[in-house]
C-alpha cells in the first residue's frame, strides 16, 4: 500500500470536465509535481485532495485512510497558495503559531517551535513583523514555516513561486527542495513551468485536459516522453512527421528520406503517419557516419544564445532545430546553405497516436 | 502652474464655505440666549434638561445595539456571499438598497400592521418588545450603508484563500469568523458602526411613530417649542457625533499600534 493512492479520480462541473481518469499512487516521502498548461486540472486534482473540492467520482486514500467526505480541517495537510495567503492581522510569530493554537498545543510547546520553523526558513529575527512589512519571498517562506508547523502527513503546493522574480524562485525552489528532504514530507508541487518540475520532483505527472498524459521521473519525461503533448509541453522536442515504412525493423520516411529507429513501432501499420520526437541537443551538422541517420535540408535560421548558437534546418515539411556551441574557429553556416543533419536511431523517440 | 492650482482652491473654499457657515451661524445664534451678550445659557439649559439626558441616552444605547446586531448579522452573511454565493451578489445588494428607496414611514406603517398586540408576534404590545422592533428597524434603515463598508473590506481581503488557509491549518467556521475574517474587516466594520451610530442618533420617524423616548423626536419637540436651545442642541449632537468619529479613529489605529508593537 502506497501512502497516498488516488484512484479513477473525477471532477465535472456541469457538462465541463474537470479532472477525469486521475490515478497516481505516491511514496511516503515522495516529491511529485503535477504540470501542465493552464486549465488542465492540476489545480481542481490538488484541492480534491486537500478537500476544497468533492470529488465526482474516485477515491483519495492518505496513508489507508479514505478522506473522501472528510473536511479540510479533518485531513491534516498543509497547504501553501501562490498568493501566499498569510493572515494580514497576525505577526509571522502568530500567523505559524495559528495551526498549533488551534490544535491546542500548550504555550510552552508553541513558542519553541515557532522560533524553530523561523530559524528553519532562515527568518530567526522577523517573527514580530506583520506581512505587509516583508517581501514576497519571505511571505512565501512564511507561508511554508506556518503550512509544516503542525508536522502534517502531506504538504501542498498550489504554484507557490510564481508570483515571485526569477532570481527568488530559483533559489526558493531549492530551499523548498531541501526542506522537504530534510522533514522527509510527502509532496504534491503544482506548477505549469517545466524547469521547475524537472528540477525539483522525484515523479512528475504531466497532465493535459483534464487526464494524466504521462507519469515518470524527470529523466523518462524528458528523454522518453510518450505523447505528442508531453514532448512539445516539456522541453523543446522536434517533432517530426514520418510515414511509417517497416514497423518491425523500424524505419520511417521522413519528408522522403528514410531513417531507421533501434526499435519496432508497435501497433503501427506500413503507411501510417506517426510523429516522432527529437532533442535538439541530439543533432549535429555534417560528418555522416553509417551508425547514424542523415538528412539533407537547408538552413533556414540562425540565431545567437551567447555560448550556444540554435539552427534551424527546413526539410520540405519538417523542421529541425538542433543546437550548436559558439566557437569563434569555426563560423557558423548561413541561411540558405544547404546542410546535412545527423542523430543516432537511439535518440528518436515514436509517440503515441496515429497522426492526421 | 499657477492657473491650474486655482481651481481646486476655489472648490476648496466653496465646499469648506457651504459646511462651515450654517454651523457658525448656528453657533452664534445658540450664543445668544442672554439679551445683549454670548453667553453659554442656552447649552446650560440644554444639558441640564433631564429629557435631554434620557433621550440621548436611549438612543445611544439603541445605536449600539443596532450596531451589535447589525455586525453579528452583516459580517457573517456578507462573508458567507463572499465565500459561496457570488452569484447571488447583485440580488443582496439590491435588498440591502431597498432601504434607501422605501421611506422609513411605510416601513414603520408595516412593522405596526404586522407585529400589533393582536399578531402572531405582538412585539409592540410590551416597552421592551418595541425596544427590539425598534433596533430591528435601524438595522434595516443602516443596512445600505453598514453592509457596503462590510463588503468593502472584505473585497480588499482575499476571502476565499484566507478562509481555506485556516481551513487547512484545522480552523472551524467559528475561528475563521472571529480569528481571521472580523480581524481582518475591523476598520470598515468600524465605519459603517460610525455611520449607523448617525443615522440611529438623529433618527425621527422610526422612534417617533412606535412611540419610543428617543433623542430625534426630543429634538424635535425643542425645536418646535423654544427658539435658540434647538440650536444648542443641534450643535451638541453635532459634537458628539464628530467626538465618536474621532475616538473610533484613535481606537482604530491604536489597535494597529499595539499589534505591530507586540
Ligand atoms: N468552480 C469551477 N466551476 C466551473 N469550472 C471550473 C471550476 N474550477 C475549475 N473549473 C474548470 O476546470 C478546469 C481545470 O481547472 P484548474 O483550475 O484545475 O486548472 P489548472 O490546471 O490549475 O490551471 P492554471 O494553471 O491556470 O491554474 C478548467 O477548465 C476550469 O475552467
Ligand atoms: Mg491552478
Amino acid at each position: 500500500m502506497k501512502f497516498l493512492e488516488i484512484e479513477n479520480l473525477r471532477k465535472v462541473y456541469g457538462a465541463q470536465v474537470g479532472v477525469q481518469h486521475f490515478d497516481i499512487a505516491v511514496e511516503r516521502g515522495e516529491f511529485i509535481s503535477f504540470l501542465g498548461p493552464s486549465g488542465c486540472g492540476k489545480t481542481t486534482t490538488l484541492r480534491m485532495v486537500a478537500g476544497f473540492e468533492q470529488p465526482s467520482a474516485g477515491s483519495i486514500r492518505i496513508d489507508g485512510r479514505d478522506v473522501v467526505g472528510l473536511r479540510p480541517n479533518q485531513r491534516n495537510i498543509g497547504m501553501v497558495f501562490q498568493s501566499y495567503a498569510l493572515f494580514p492581522n497576525m505577526t509571522v510569530a502568530q500567523n505559524v503559531a495559528f495551526g498549533l493554537k488551534i490544535a491546542k498545543r500548550p504555550d510552552a510547546e508553541i513558542k519553541p517551535r515557532v522560533a524553530e520553523m523561523l530559524q528553519m526558513i532562515k527568518l530567526p529575527q522577523l517573527g514580530d513583523r506583520f506581512p505587509y512589512q516583508l517581501s514576497g519571498g519571505q511571505q512565501q517562506r512564511v507561508a511554508l514555516a506556518r503550512a509544516l508547523a503542525g508536522s502534517p502527513q502531506l504538504l501542498l503546493l498550489d504554484e507557490p513561486l510564481s508570483a515571485l522574480d526569477a532570481k527568488i524562485r530559483a533559489s526558493l525552489r531549492s530551499e523548498i527542495r531541501d526542506l522537504q528532504r530534510k522533514l522527509g514530507i510527502t509532496t504534491i508541487y503544482v506548477t505549469h513551468d517545466q524547469e521547475e518540475a524537472l528540477a525539483m520532483s522525484d515523479r512528475i505527472v504531466v497532465m493535459s485536459e483534464g487526464r494524466i498524459e504521462q507519469l515518470g521521473t524527470p529523466f523518462e519525461i524528458y528523454n522518453r516522453p510518450r505523447t505528442r503533448f508531453v514532448a512539445s509541453f516539456v522541453g523543446t522536442l522536434n517533432i517530426l512527421r514520418g510515414k511509417v515504412i517497416d514497423p518491425a525493423k523500424g524505419v520511417v520516411r521522413v519528408d522522403e528520406q528514410d531513417i531507421r529507429l533501434d526499435q519496432q513501432i508497435p501497433n503501427a501499420a506500413p503507411g501510417e503517419m506517426r510523429a516522432i520526437a527529437l532533442r535538439p541537443e541530439a543533432v549535429t551538422l555534417g560528418e555522416t557516419r553509417p551508425d547514424r541517420n542523415a538528412m539533407k535540408g537547408t538552413i533556414e535560421e540562425v540565431s545567437f544564445l551567447g555560448a550556444i548558437v540554435r539552427i534551424k534546418v527546413r526539410f520540405k515539411d519538417n523542421l529541425i532545430s538542433l543546437d550548436t556551441f559558439n566557437s569563434s574557429a569555426s563560423p557558423p553556416p548561413r541561411r540558405g546553405d544547404s546542410a546535412t543533419v545527423t542523430f543516432a536511431p537511439a535518440d528518436l523517440q515514436v509517440l503515441e497516436g496515429v497522426e492526421g | 502652474m499657477k492657473r491650474s492650482r486655482l481651481g481646486p482652491w476655489l472648490a476648496m473654499a466653496i465646499g469648506t464655505a457651504y459646511f462651515l457657515i450654517p454651523l457658525i451661524a448656528t453657533f452664534e445664534f445658540s450664543l445668544r440666549m442672554k439679551r445683549g451678550e454670548y453667553s453659554l445659557e442656552a447649552y446650560r439649559v440644554v444639558l441640564a434638561d433631564p429629557r435631554f439626558q434620557a433621550s440621548f441616552g436611549y438612543s445611544t444605547l439603541i445605536a449600539i445595539a443596532t450596531i451589535l446586531m447589525g455586525v453579528l448579522l452583516i459580517v457573517p452573511t456578507a462573508y458567507w456571499i463572499e465565500l459561496k454565493l457570488r452569484n447571488l451578489r447583485p440580488l443582496v445588494e439590491f435588498i440591502t438598497l431597498l432601504p434607501l428607496v422605501i421611506p422609513a414611514i411605510v416601513i414603520v406603517f408595516g412593522y405596526l400592521h404586522t407585529y400589533n398586540s393582536s399578531s402572531w408576534i405582538p412585539l409592540i404590545a410590551t416597552p421592551r418588545g418595541t425596544d427590539l422592533l425598534l433596533t430591528f428597524g435601524y438595522m434595516t434603515l443602516a443596512l445600505p450603508y453598514m453592509y457596503r463598508a462590510v463588503d468593502t473590506g472584505l473585497r480588499s481581503i482575499d476571502v476565499r484563500t484566507l478562509t481555506e488557509a485556516a481551513e487547512s491549518l484545522g480552523a472551524g467556521w467559528g475561528t475563521i469568523l472571529f480569528k481571521v475574517i472580523f480581524p481582518n474587516v475591523r476598520v470598515a466594520v468600524l465605519s459603517g458602526a460610525f455611520l449607523t451610530f448617525a443615522i440611529v442618533i438623529g433618527e425621527f420617524t422610526l422612534a417617533s411613530l412606535l412611540d419610543r423616548p428617543a433623542f430625534g423626536p426630543y429634538l424635535q419637540l425643542v425645536g418646535a417649542n423654544r427658539a435658540y436651545e434647538p440650536s444648542a442642541l443641534a450643535i451638541v449632537a453635532f459634537v458628539v457625533t464628530w467626538a465618536c468619529m474621532g475616538l473610533i479613529q484613535i481606537f482604530g489605529r491604536d489597535r494597529r499600534a499595539t499589534m505591530a508593537g507586540r
